[in-house]
């Protein structure tokens, strides 16, 4: 048992308990604090997997953007939706059923594939330099990265939009 | 070195937990937070394999970047959605926004 094994089991262990909380919690707020967790155990595997940049990626979009937004919703419409009230709906029990059956299909076919041994990377310099000469290359990836971008934009007008408050009279 | 198979059974269970919260969730926000979880369960798929099997090619790296933006996309419209049904109809409840159902 290696070091980097060690740290994978720990990660992967406060990952995978924090998303069975996220799922389970009473308490909504909590639960938007398990995610937060859940989303940091990802990125120390993000980091065991050679990519700092995308673990940086990582706790700067999902657990200082997605997950604080997540939370001040959670805040801002808390008084329609007590913590005492049901969070499960009367299908949980078969959502579960369900969920099993999914990971029995997913690891039945996640144990075919041949073990793998990671060839050595270049250095990480380089490595990232390359990433961001690959997203503006025209023989890279620039259509799908300038699709993204007018995504994100129409996004976030759209969302504006939407959560704009109602016209008076409305 | 941690097997690669480590990384995909902890990805299976990662979205098998997240499904189950989006199927079982009452609350609109909490199954949001499913859909996130079962998102990041790809993105871990997707640099494991990148790691073990493609990490001379970049692409795995891209599709990793790609599925951030769309989540952010997601949950920026998602939770816009949300706000917006809780002002008009006081609910968070997905079972009772039921306007469109047949």
């Amino acid at each position: 048992m290696t070091l980097a094994q060690l740290i994978f089991l720990a990660a992967a262990a406060v990952t995978l308990v924090a998303a069975i909380m996220v799922v389970t919690a009473p308490r909504l707020i909590h639960a938007g604090l398990w995610l937060i967790l859940s989303l940091a155990g990802i990125a120390v595997l993000f980091i065991l997997l050679d990519n700092g940049f995308l673990a940086v990626v990582q706790v700067a979009i999902y657990i200082d953007a997605i997950a604080i937004l997540i939370i001040i919703a959670v805040m801002l419409t808390r008084a329609v939706m007590s913590d005492a009230d049901r969070q499960i709906n009367r299908m949980g029990l078969a959502a579960a059923f369900a969920s099993l059956i999914l990971l029995a299909g997913l690891l039945a076919m996640v144990l075919q594939v041949p073990a793998a041994s990671p060839a050595p990377l270049v250095e990480a310099e380089v490595n990232l330099d390359a990433l961001g000469r690959a997203l503006v290359d025209v023989d890279g990836f620039i259509l799908p990265f300038e699709v993204a971008s007018v995504l994100l934009v129409a996004a976030l007008v759209g969302a504006i939009l939407v959560a704009m408050a109602p016209a008076r009279g409305d | 070195m941690v097997p690669l198979s480590w990384y995909l059974i902890l990805a299976a269970a990662l979205f098998a937990v997240g499904i189950f919260g989006v199927l079982a969730r009452r609350n609109a926000i909490a199954i949001l937070m499913g859909i996130e979880l079962m998102l990041n369960a790809v993105n871990l798929n997707l640099l494991a394999f990148w790691r073990y099997l493609w990490s001379d090619n970049l692409t795995g790296v891209v599709f990793v970047i790609m599925v951030l933006a769309v989540a952010a996309a997601e949950v920026a419209v998602g939770l816009a959605l949300i706000i917006s049904i809780y002002r008009r109809r006081s609910t968070v409840v997905a079972e009772e926004i039921d306007l469109l159902k047949w």
